[in-house]
């Protein structure tokens, strides 16, 4: 059963490109999840001192390196971007690859992370600002994996030259996930 | 004709050329189609199911009221347990399973691409997940009934430490796969909405510009987007309270250092905006057939525009009136009032220019126009009960008793269930061909409108008088126990009710395959979904077509025909 | 002044809130009155609205009706003078939310924001599923030995002016007492707090306003409103025979 694009994915009323729209319209609904579950984080956090206690046992140099890690991968995915526009998808997609490689590293290095932390005790339910922590990280985290597995189908398209206009859709996402991060680190790293 | 010949226009040719047009197989035509219509009659058909589900809840545990501990033909003996299940999954059910798919998802999915004049949706096949994805979270809504422990019976705003605990709530299974099921439609609604904002914006005719797009489209993608940006925080709230649920943690717990409360704001957040999230596609659905039969422009459509935007971002603030006894900080509830009673202002404009739609027309009483002009008597009626609630003051006293209940059914049926009414009779000769029996159609109609008062009606009076929602047997409370009366009388309008729909449901099925033919337009409407045929093929038009003018050229002076399809050219002689 | 405006704006609805509410349900507390009152206000100003919407919903829709050789006019509701018909009730309805606010915010400060000097204290304590009242002995301090401990049965005084502490022991409940036009939410690890002033002798039923589980039906309780010679009886029998449930 072959589907062929609908007129109606070829028009432009408005001129933004649809596929653009549409990463926005995820975005943006990612952005009201994220906000709700870090505003209540600090309605909590401002509610309960003792936290600072317990977030003081997290690592910021893990995740400082996670931060470095993922703006890196961000900044591939510009690459990625900027390949794409010139019309070259084989370095579009390895650069993708590399974005990929930068997502799969920040697992890594949280896996390493959670394990210490939950063998000195730290687990899930230990308490309030742990359930946060493994909550909003994790969350995060999963996002991290969609992404992965979105920007491989769209590498491996770019790869033999076809829709490399996705190559900036799953950009967008990208720095958006990114972007989660860059709010996770100080609430739950640095705020002690 | 000055687009003709352009690549764009050539809608089903290109399309069938391009992939060598061969017969579709039963499984890619019926079940994993792309195509909108298609969708769009699952969505439907999955919701006129839930439907049946919800109105055999709302008979149980209507039964158990009427006639307390004995046993309900076709149920059984209705336990305390159960009755809690039945009125949480009832309006669970109501909310996102009937009202939310048939209004934007049925509806929706139809007529947007039909009526910008596309030939599908911008992503079919994200269109087709969202079904998918609904389709399951219905199934495990449905398989959380038969689950041990019994299905989820916390009330359909699942307020911890009830929800998050089975210490509490006994009903551990049942509690979760209610949660998840409903977290997955919150998915698929989501997904569904990414194809109508860009296909609304995007794909529309050549020469279709903003004001030219039908209200209904305006009004089921404000509603879309209302929903995107407020269920966010209930999707974290989902999150965290399954985490309770699940893996033990404490985010509601008061002994562990939770909040309760937190909830409370994370649902009604959401909770709030939702209401005009089903609210808006009815009321659009109820514009297009008030022209129709009236023969007349949409009074101030503009105006009419900006009373929808102006409700959806009020809607964002008004939340807490929910919770005004809950225990927020008193001085809350004042700046809650002032904006709950901000939102009724444009609200009740937006009823008093429907109203004034019908000035100066010529109205034809069809059983779609019936059913149209039912929606504004009996949604005014539901709109003005929301005042009593929305004042602090008075709420003290309504808050949690049978008045809120008749209140938001006068509401929600009104959107629900009229909204769904009207559409269906007025696009059922697009959708299948054929014309639905008119006189069968107005027996319904009466029948139910009537019956719908009679079970509600009862209700407000009961509220006023101090009963209290969710209980299983009001011969439990000295002081109600007199008024069993009334709740007879609430029930057996029920019964009456319900089997109404049966000359419905006859209707619709007879009419599927007995129908008159219906034609292109048979009710001689101007916009584009009456110039495609009945039923539209894949890809709508052989040539899409072109946009001219607004949707509601009706009785433009000086020209013959009473109305002025939007695909027509102009004149080329002026007109006298 | 405001409270002035107030008085005068209840005293025109208070008969009518009589009416409404209080012959269905007795004015059992010191501003049951007020509420009533308050809902005849809002019921007058949302009737006369809706009648005057269905009036015009159901003379226009007579008056334009289909007819032979009839054709409708091509309004835009842009007119001028059309589109009066909206704004100006647009703008009057404005004025009367006004209203509405003002009387609300009034009664829900007295009701909800206040707490005027109390006579007495009395502990509710919320469960899975019934009520725990406890009540300060003769010596009208609670937490002392001569407490009065009772389950499902509350015992106050007419025309005494009552503090309450709300407690639950494990999910949200409400205290929901008509005749007192009171209700409150129950949450547990807080003690929420208000107050009553009980007018009228009787016995009356106390409803759980908040979902709280399978026995969330059966948790009803009585409230006994005792003239001072009932009260002062009752209480000189002591905890003994207490407990008693309805």
């Amino acid at each position: 059963m072959s589907i062929t694009r609908p007129i109606a994915t070829t028009r432009s009323a408005t001129g933004i490109p649809t596929g653009k729209l549409a990463v926005w319209w995820v975005v943006g609904s990612e952005i009201v999840i994220f906000g709700g579950l870090l505003a209540s984080y600090v309605m909590h956090r401002l509610g309960h001192p003792e936290w600072a206690e317990y977030a003081s046992h997290t690592n910021t140099w893990f995740g400082g390196l996670n931060t470095f890690v993922l703006l890196t991968s961000s900044l591939f995915a510009v690459l990625a971007h900027y390949a794409a526009e010139h019309g070259d998808g084989k370095k579009a997609a390895k650069w993708l690859l590399g974005t990929c490689a930068g997502g799969l590293l920040f697992l890594g290095i949280k896996a390493v992370e959670w394990t210490g932390e939950i063998q000195h005790g730290y687990t899930i339910t230990a308490n309030g600002f742990w359930h946060f922590y493994y909550t909003a990280a994790g969350l995060h985290a999963l996002h991290v994996i969609a992404g992965c597995i979105i920007m491989l189908i769209i590498a491996n398209d770019a790869r033999k030259g076809k829709e490399l206009h996705r190559v900036e859709l799953i950009g967008i996402y990208w720095h958006f996930v990114d972007i989660v991060w860059i709010f996770l680190f100080p609430l739950l790293y640095i705020a002690k | 004709m000055a687009e003709a010949g352009t690549a764009d226009t050539h809608g089903a040719d290109a399309h069938d050329a391009a992939h060598g047009h061969h017969a579709q197989s039963f499984l890619s035509k019926y079940i994993f189609s792309t195509d909108h219509k298609m969708i769009a009659m699952q969505y439907m058909f999955t919701g006129i199911v839930m439907a049946l589900i919800g109105g055999y809840m709302s008979y149980a545990f209507r039964m158990q009221l009427a006639f307390p501990g004995e046993s309900v033909p076709g149920y059984g003996v209705v336990s305390q347990g159960e009755y809690n299940s039945l009125v949480t999954n009832h309006g669970t059910i109501m909310i996102f399973w009937v009202a939310m798919p048939m209004l934007i998802a049925a509806f929706g999915n139809y007529l947007i691409p039909l009526m910008i004049g596309a030939d599908d949706m911008v992503f079919p096949r994200i269109n087709r997940l969202s079904y998918q994805i609904f389709l399951i979270s219905a199934i495990i809504l449905v398989v959380s009934f038969f689950v041990p422990g019994g299905g989820f019976g916390g009330a359909w705003t699942a307020y911890p430490p009830l929800s998050a605990s089975a210490e509490y709530n006994l009903t551990p299974l049942g509690a979760t796969f209610w949660l998840v099921a409903v977290a997955l439609e919150f998915v698929a609604f989501l997904l569904g909405g990414i194809n109508f904002i860009t296909t609304l914006m995007n794909a529309r005719a050549p020469g279709m510009k903003m004001h030219d797009i039908p209200m209904v489209l305006w009004m089921i993608v404000i509603a879309s987007i209302l929903f995107m940006a407020s269920v966010g925080p209930l999707i974290a709230g989902a999150v965290m309270l399954f985490m309770d649920q699940v893996v033990g943690t404490g985010y509601f717990d008061p002994d562990r250092g939770g909040d309760p409360i937190l909830w409370q704001h994370l649902f009604w957040f959401f909770g709030h905006p939702e209401v005009y999230v089903v609210l808006l596609p009815a009321m659009g659905i109820v514009a297009e057939i008030i022209c129709t039969f009236a023969r007349k422009k949409l009074f101030n459509y503009k105006l009419i525009l900006y009373t929808a935007f102006a409700t959806g971002i009020i809607s964002f603030f008004v939340w807490a009136h929910h919770q005004f006894v809950a225990g927020i900080d008193p001085r809350m509830a004042n700046v809650f009032t002032i904006t709950t009673l901000i939102i009724s202002v444009p609200i009740a404009e937006m009823l008093f220019l429907y109203i004034a739609t019908l000035y100066g027309g010529s109205i034809r009483l069809t059983t779609p126009m019936l059913w149209a002009l039912s929606f504004i008597a009996e949604f005014l009626i539901g709109g003005i009960t929301g005042i009593f609630l929305g004042a602090s003051g008075s709420d003290i006293y309504f808050h949690d008793t049978y008045f809120v209940l008749a209140h938001f059914h006068y509401t929600f049926f009104p959107i629900a269930i009229i909204g769904f009414f009207a559409g269906i009779t007025y696009w059922f000769p697009k959708m299948f061909g054929r014309m639905m029996d008119e006189k069968l159609g107005k027996i319904h109609f009466w029948g139910t409108i009537i019956a719908f008062n009679f079970i509600f009606i009862p209700l407000f009076i009961l509220g006023a008088a101090g009963q209290h929602r969710r209980i299983y047997n009001f011969q439990n409370f000295p002081d109600l126990a007199g008024m069993q009366d009334l709740r007879v009388i609430a029930t057996s309008a029920l019964l009456v009710m319900l089997v109404f729909q049966v000359i419905f449901l006859f209707n619709f099925a007879y009419s599927l395959f007995k129908g008159k033919p219906a034609g292109k337009n048979p009710w001689k409407a101007n916009t584009l979904e009456w110039t495609a045929d009945s039923p539209p093929p894949h890809g709508n038009w052989p040539e899409l077509p072109n946009c001219y003018r607004g949707p509601y050229e009706y009785s433009v002076p000086g020209r013959e025909d009473d109305y002025w399809p939007q695909d027509v050219p102009p004149d080329t002689a002026p007109a006298e | 002044m405001i409270q002035g405006i107030y008085d005068f704006i209840k005293g025109i609805f208070a008969p009518l809130g009589d009416y409404l509410i209080g012959s269905f349900v007795p004015v059992g507390s010191s501003f049951a009155g007020d509420i009533d009152a308050l809902i005849a206000l809002v019921a007058v100003f949302v009737g006369f609205w809706a009648l005057l919407a269905y009036a015009a919903f159901f003379f226009l829709i007579f008056r334009f009706r289909e007819r032979d050789g009839q054709r409708a006019q091509y309004v835009t509701g842009e007119e001028k003078d059309l589109k009066r018909w909206i704004t100006y009730p647009h703008a009057a309805i404005i004025l009367c939310d006004v209203v509405i606010v003002f009387m609300a915010i009034m009664v829900w400060y007295d009701i909800k924001q206040r707490l005027p000097e109390a006579d007495s204290t009395v502990r509710i304590v919320s469960q899975q599923w019934a009520w725990n009242f406890v009540h300060p002995g003769p010596d009208n301090e609670l937490d002392t030995e001569d407490d009065i401990n009772t389950f499902n049965e509350m015992h106050v005084q007419e025309g005494t002016t009552y503090h309450y502490e709300l407690l639950s022991k494990d999910v949200l409940h409400d205290f929901s007492v008509p005749v007192f036009r009171l209700k409150q939410d129950a949450i547990p690890g807080r003690v929420m707090k208000g107050w009553f002033k009980p007018t009228q002798a009787g016995e009356y039923d106390i409803q759980c306003a908040e979902m709280c589980g399978i026995g969330h039906g059966i948790m009803g309780a009585r409230i006994i409103v005792e003239t001072p010679e009932e009260h002062a009886a009752w209480m000189s029998q002591g905890s003994a025979g207490k407990l008693a449930s309805r």
